[in-house]
């Protein structure tokens, strides 16, 4: 009689918690269809044909656009790749095929520990090296900062999908009288292209939406920035001043740079996950 | 006098060239790794150096004074580390509920292909720059805040000191909550992981002896996986300690310390990011800088901690020996 009771309110417990597990799950996941709808919603009615051709317009005006952001921050992340992904590659390749013992150990450790470090604080280091010695801020400022953090990402992101090409791979061309570098450069790095370019994809989407590290390197700009080592306007940065601006006209360009942002970050991380065939595990 | 066996002679004059190469290329990516350590030497050099007039002058007062008066360059910093560890622990006190319970779902019940899709999902929501979370913050949480949450916490648990003082929207609360969707999906994937190592044999062996789906699941494949959870907790609290920009937007920009969980407050990310651009002397910038390195230290603690963890699970598990 009593074990009865007792399964009864097993079950009864079993049939909740499962359930408020699914609950969890289900919470968690519609945030991002929450994210989603108010920037489609918003950013829809916002955007415009201006928006992509017009500079901004000052305060208290109607109209403008962000021509000026979108190209700024297209300049920053492409310096900003030029300059991490080589070396993030590099570093990747010691790390897997060259690596002895405690210098990779180490290696690893400051990446890991570099890719922990709050980017605001990659925003003042580089304010202290590069802007406060050349008494400017600039894009290449901004470039700096951000490949700072591509470095880490895009190091450990090659070295796992490098150690992930098969063994025999490898003792095939090196059997067939292939040098390790000539090994390295044409069996194991090709075997593992479509994971490192996945790697480098989500890094370059990760850092196209930062802000924080932009803030006081590359500044903001209302203008055309007239070259690499002049205060640049950015997309992220836009979106912090136009939102935190008392102005109804910039909340709606805001929301219209937001759904742009948005858009490219999320493309970017599809399409990398679409260029890996399923199974590839993605470096964290 | 056939060419393979000129090839494998050693010290023939093919072999040294390649392994030449060899020496060569890995100087060239030995040189970048070394690049990598002495860009984070130079870091840390740095902020010790350019802190080093707030700390001279202020000593480990700093870390407990709380007047912050850049007119009379006097700074203390208790202000903006509570509003950092206020907000970062109401953040896990909310995502680490529904991250564990979403990451049980996820690793347990649901089938492979909804478990997989639904995973794609949470990795979507982890990209979505912080900016965007505090331009949504701004325009929808503070003004629900304001309106309806707010209100409502003060009329039911008002008798608490924790919800008292008027409903401004921007708040400790708002920035808790929007750190906490903010950090959920590191807390899911890291979790999901640490539950997808324990052994199939475990969840058959509790289920053989009669156990219920969720008696398995919480007695003995969460207990299992524990240090893999307890990693991805601080990995959470690490990114929402450093968090900057969401949070910037809606915490209110106030430099005191307030019981209430409604006032507004200031943590250390958010007055950098505020402050920096537009400090005016060297002792204020150097405060600012040594605010910097505090949030450094302490995010690379937490990490430190949450890697060393979560190797542990994943190489082996992390029930008793």
């Amino acid at each position: 009689m009593s074990s009865t009771f007792r399964n009864r309110r097993r079950n009864a417990v079993n049939n909740i918690m499962l359930t408020l597990t699914g609950v969890c799950a289900f919470i968690t996941v519609s945030m991002l269809f929450v994210v989603l709808a108010y920037l489609v919603y918003n950013g829809g009615k916002s955007l415009n044909v201006a928006f992509f051709t017009k500079l901004p317009l000052p305060t208290g005006e109607v109209g403008g656009g962000m021509a000026n952001a979108i190209v700024g921050s297209f300049e920053i992340i492409l310096f900003a790749s030029l300059i991490g992904l080589p070396i993030g590659f590099f570093t990747g390749i010691y790390l897997s095929e060259f690596g002895g013992k405690t210098l990779p150990f180490l290696v690893r450790y400051i990446c890991d520990l570099l890719n922990g470090v709050p980017s605001i604080v990659i925003g003042i280091f580089v304010w202290i090296v590069v802007v406060a010695k050349v008494h400017h801020y600039s894009a290449y400022a901004g470039a700096i900062a951000l490949s700072i953090m591509l470095i880490p990402i895009t190091a450990r992101g090659t070295e796992q999908f490098l150690q992930e090409v098969p063994r025999a791979m490898r003792e095939g061309s090196l059997a067939l009288g292939a040098s390790n570098w000539r090994t390295i450069a044409s069996v194991i790095v090709p075997a593992a292209r479509k994971g490192i370019l996945t790697g480098m994809i989500l890094g370059v989407a990760r850092i196209s939406g930062e802000t924080a590290p932009l803030l006081f390197t590359s500044l903001n700009n209302q203008f055309w920035s007239a070259g690499i080592s002049e205060p640049t306007a950015s997309l992220p940065v836009m979106i912090y001043n136009f939102a935190t601006s008392p102005y109804d006209d910039y909340h709606r360009q805001a929301w219209a740079a937001g759904l742009v942002l948005l858009a490219l970050v999320l493309i970017a991380n599809i399409t990398a996950r679409m260029i890996v065939s399923r199974g590839v595990s993605l470096p964290k | 006098m056939g060419t393979p066996a000129a090839a494998i002679r050693p010290g023939s004059k093919s072999v040294s060239r390649l392994s030449g190469g060899d020496e060569l290329a890995r100087a060239v990516t030995m040189l970048f790794a070394l690049a990598v350590l002495a860009v984070a030497a130079l870091l840390i050099f740095e902020l010790w150096i350019h802190s080093s007039p707030a700390k001279e002058k202020f000593g480990l007062g700093f870390l407990s004074s709380t007047l912050w008066n850049p007119v009379t360059n006097e700074f203390g910093a208790l202000p903006f580390i509570y509003g950092t560890v206020v907000t970062s622990v109401l953040a896990l006190l909310i995502a680490v509920p529904l991250g564990v319970g979403a990451a049980i779902y996820l690793s347990e019940l649901a089938a492979p292909r909804l478990s997989s899709i639904l995973t794609f999902l949470v990795e979507l929501l982890a990209a979505v720059p912080s900016v965007i979370f505090g331009l949504l913050a701004i325009f929808t949480l503070v003004p629900l805040m304001r309106g309806y949450i707010e209100p409502a916490l003060k009329k039911t648990l008002g008798f608490l000191p924790l919800f008292t003082g008027p409903a401004y929207g921007v708040s400790y609360l708002a920035a808790g909550v929007i750190l906490a969707v903010m950090t959920f999906p590191f807390i899911i994937s890291v979790s999901r992981e640490a539950l997808l190592t324990v052994p199939r044999e475990q969840r058959e062996a509790a289920l053989a002896l009669g156990a219920t789906k969720w008696e398995s699941t919480w007695q003995v494949v969460v207990p299992f996986a524990r240090l893999g959870i307890l990693g991805s907790v601080f990995l959470g609290l690490a990114r929402a300690l450093g968090e900057t920009m969401a949070v910037t937007m809606v915490i209110g920009n106030n430099p005191g310390i307030h019981a209430s969980l409604l006032a507004p407050g200031y943590t250390i990310a958010a007055v950098i990011a505020n402050e920096f651009a537009e400090a005016t002397s060297d002792m204020y910038r150097s405060a600012l800088v040594e605010l910097g390195m505090v949030l450094f230290l302490l995010t690379i603690v937490i990490n430190g901690l949450a890697r060393i963890l979560i190797v542990v699970t994943t190489k082996k598990g992390s029930a008793r020996a």
